[in-house]
């Protein structure tokens, strides 16, 4: 391992960016706070890139002690930076997306008056997922882990005086917290049996222990509670539920945290200890059925639903899926590829729908878009490279990150062709649903309402005046004549994400990526060296698996299609003969309503029954309120001794003396 | 010869006197009087006993008890004439500003 003593900077830079926002942006102009804020994101970018070129797959990592922590005799746990191939991937991802983010928010929230606030949350946001990424222990990345958890809850409820915001927030953190707890017992086992929470240390220590065939072990139990984290993290099944609320937040934070880097976290968490997965063949399991089910299962939800970043949050769970699904059998390369160019695609799409949403007035329902392709070109050029994308067409990046998946799922040792017939078919479905999405923003007729006033204060639920600080995220100083293309600071980082998502892909062609990453996936090493050996022998396969999975993006396309384009009047037809069924998908199949039923209608009932009615106010509070009703009670007596009347005291004087007295003439005196 | 008894039942009706006296009367007056009634009747029993005892020691103690009483009557009165002076009262119920 190599000392770099600049490690610690990357993460620290947006660290005070985001408290020079906080302390002092209330007093700063605009211009000011953007300066701040893009500079400190800007410069932790540089450093990333700096890195990177020093960088190459055969380098030993960088690492840097910044600090002391916890020293507890043999156990120690510092405020250590660590850089290898897979943190590097994720640094720049992060800081490059994140920074043209910052660029786009510019843009977006200009005319809200919490744009300092959103800055510094957005800066605190890029610290605490860099502190993630960066961690050379568990414990640092659970502080990375944890804030990034605070940070999406300030910027989910960034418009906190809308209920709805509020309590998407809380719902966000709340079962981040489900997750947060397992995560917290894997690293109680890994300190009561390693007695270390270091990478390298943990990672060498396990790699001394054999592979858990057969029942279940101490691995295979850290690598499940490690996967209940990374389900709550990265919105896997069953602990999806938040992040479709999430896109109450501005749509930046949607593309930001809830699309691109944070909820990836889990994702990388589970790459990064491949080892302790690759020992734990049970957890793995798990893993890929768990990713494979979620892919599935969001991407249905999809395809019934109207609000457009609905529809891209339920992609964003179901592609999340498809990265476990890669990681559960074993190809933690493929996973984190699919991971990078999902980070360009989907923060594309996102910032796509913001610069729709923002140019007719704040609208998010489809039904009330159509035919902006001729109002906002390059939004729709951009949406159309992402759209493309996503659903999986070549030479697009997500083909070949998608395809690589998709291959390794039935190919890898730990694979089957059960996940890969599920990857295609969720590849279909979601091929079907972006470009219904696409057909209904961009073509046939705008079918939303033109120029007036009233159109601001109709924004759902949402206080549109711009006094307020309300939450309409356009108002740029226009009234709203019609639908209108976006200002060139949100359709840079377009432009850029939409570059980036058409040739980020080709990094992956030969093998290259995996090739990358092997000195982290070390068995990926021994992996690679097994497929070019079978390589000759699977190439007929692979090639017609690829051809299955375009076909299935082309049929998907087809459908979408025939259904929102030749005959638009169809779906609601097809809606109607379904009936229950489709009522089901547009109610994401009931399952806020079931774990409403399930688990808090209990949980308040019990709460507010036996906690705090029985327990709180009949054993707690009732044993401090009478001991000190008696206590009262008691001196209420008392203190009538000591009146202060004098004549009194001399009263107890001298029938005290008295009974002296009387006891000595009894007893007789000696 | 007057027997010590007689002293000292005299003695014990001066002190209770005073204690009741101490007790009962508001005048604050009146209550130094009966302060010096019960000194005076322990007094008389110290020097009955001095007299019984052929012991001077009681006689010497009861001279104290005099000088005490002496300095305690300079201090004490002139506390109660300030006592009237601010308060124009020497009804001791009515001096109770420190009280509950």
């Amino acid at each position: 391992m190599t000392l770099n003593p600049y490690l610690w900077l990357v993460p620290l830079l947006p660290l005070a960016g985001a408290a020079l926002n906080g302390f002092f942006g209330r007093r700063w102009s605009k211009h000011v706070i953007s300066a701040v804020a893009l500079v400190f994101c800007g410069a932790a970018f540089a450093m990333a890139l700096l890195l990177a070129a020093g960088f190459s797959s055969a380098s030993a990592p960088y690492y840097y002690d910044l600090a002391h922590w916890l020293r507890s005799g043999t156990f120690q746990v510092d405020f250590s930076f660590y850089l290898d191939q897979l943190s590097l991937v994720m640094l720049l991802v992060v800081t490059g997306v994140g920074f043209l983010i910052h660029i786009y928010s510019v843009g977006y929230m200009w005319d809200d008056d919490g744009y300092y606030r959103f800055m510094s949350y957005l800066n605190l946001f890029m610290f605490f997922m860099l502190t993630l990424v960066l961690a050379k222990n568990y414990l640092v990345m659970f502080i990375g882990w944890e804030g990034v958890g605070l940070a999406s809850y300030l910027l989910i409820g960034f418009w906190f005086t809308k209920d709805s915001a509020a309590a998407a927030g809380k719902k966000a953190f709340i079962v981040n917290r489900i997750g947060d707890f397992g995560f917290l017992i894997a690293l109680f086992l890994m300190i009561k049996h390693f007695e270390s929470l270091d990478f390298t240390h943990v990672f060498a220590a396990v790699r001394t222990l054999p592979t858990e065939t057969a029942g279940v072990g101490l691995l295979t139990a850290i690598g499940l509670l490690l996967m209940v984290g990374a389900a709550g993290k990265s919105a896997q099944i069953p602990l999806y539920v938040w992040l479709p609320d999430a896109m109450e937040g501005p749509t930046p934070v949607s593309a930001l945290i809830h699309a691109a880097t944070m909820v990836t976290a889990g994702v990388y968490m589970v790459a990064r200890s491949s080892a302790i997965f690759e020992r734990a063949p049970l957890a793995m399991m798990v893993v890929a059925i768990i990713g494979t089910l979620t892919a599935l299962f969001a991407a249905t939800i999809g395809i019934a639903q109207t609000d457009i970043k609905k529809v891209l949050a339920y992609s964003t769970v179901s592609q999340l899926g498809y990265m476990f699904m890669a990681c559960g059998v074993g190809a933690f390369s493929a996973g984190i590829f699919h991971l990078m160019t999902h980070a360009f695609f989907k923060g594309l799409l996102f910032l796509a729908a913001g610069s729709v949403i923002h140019g007719i007035g704040g609208e998010q329902d489809m039904r009330k878009m159509g035919g902006l392709r001729v109002y906002m070109p390059v939004t729709f050029l951009t949406m159309s490279v992402a759209t493309f994308t996503i659903a999986g067409f070549p030479p697009l990046a997500a083909y070949f990150s998608k395809d690589e998946i998709l291959w390794k799922a039935y190919s890898s040792p730990n694979g089957s062709w059960v996940y890969w017939l599920l990857g295609v078919i969720t590849a279909f479905i979601t091929s079907f649903y972006m470009f219904r999405l696409w057909f209904m923003t961009f073509f046939g007729d705008y079918r939303g309402a033109i120029a007036h006033e009233d159109d601001k204060s109709s924004r759902a639920g949402a206080p549109s005046t711009h006094a307020q600080g309300g939450s309409a995220p356009h108002g740029h100083g226009h009234g709203h004549g019609g639908p209108h293309e976006s200002p060139w600071v949100m359709l840079g980082p377009l432009v850029i994400l939409a570059i980036l998502s058409f040739v980020g892909g080709w990094v992956g062609i030969g093998g290259r990526f995996e090739h990358f990453l092997a000195p982290v996936f070390q068995s990926g090493a021994a992996e690679i060296a097994h497929e070019t050996a079978g390589e000759t022998a699977g190439k007929g396969t692979e090639t017609l698996l690829m051809l299955i999975s375009v076909g299935a993006a082309v049929l998907g396309f087809l459908l979408a299609w025939t259904l929102y384009f030749r005959r638009p009047q169809l779906p609601a037809r097809i809606a109607a003969s379904l009936g229950g069924l489709y009522e089901a998908v547009s109610h994401k199949y009931y399952i806020d309503e079931l774990y409403r039923v399930l688990f808090i209608k209990p949980l308040i009932d019990g709460s507010t029954t036996i906690l705090w009615h029985g327990v709180d106010q009949g054993v707690i509070d009732a044993a401090v309120n009478d001991s000190a009703t008696a206590a009262r009670h008691v001196s209420d007596n008392a203190r009538h001794m000591q009146s202060g009347n004098l004549r009194s005291y001399a009263g107890w004087i001298a029938a005290g003396g008295a009974v002296v007295v009387a006891y000595m003439v009894w007893m007789g005196v000696r | 010869m007057v027997p010590l008894s007689y002293y000292l039942v005299l003695s014990g009706i001066l002190f209770v006197c005073g204690v009741l006296g101490f007790l009962i009367k508001r005048n604050i007056i009146t209550i130094f009087m009966s302060i010096e009634l019960m000194l005076n009747g322990v007094n008389l029993s110290f020097v009955a006993f001095a007299a019984q005892w052929h012991d001077l020691r009681g006689q010497v103690f009861v001279f104290f008890v005099m000088v005490v009483a002496a300095a305690e009557a300079a201090v004490g009165l002139a506390i109660i004439i300030a006592v009237y002076r601010t308060r124009e009262t020497l009804n001791v119920d009515q001096v109770n500003l420190l009280k509950l």
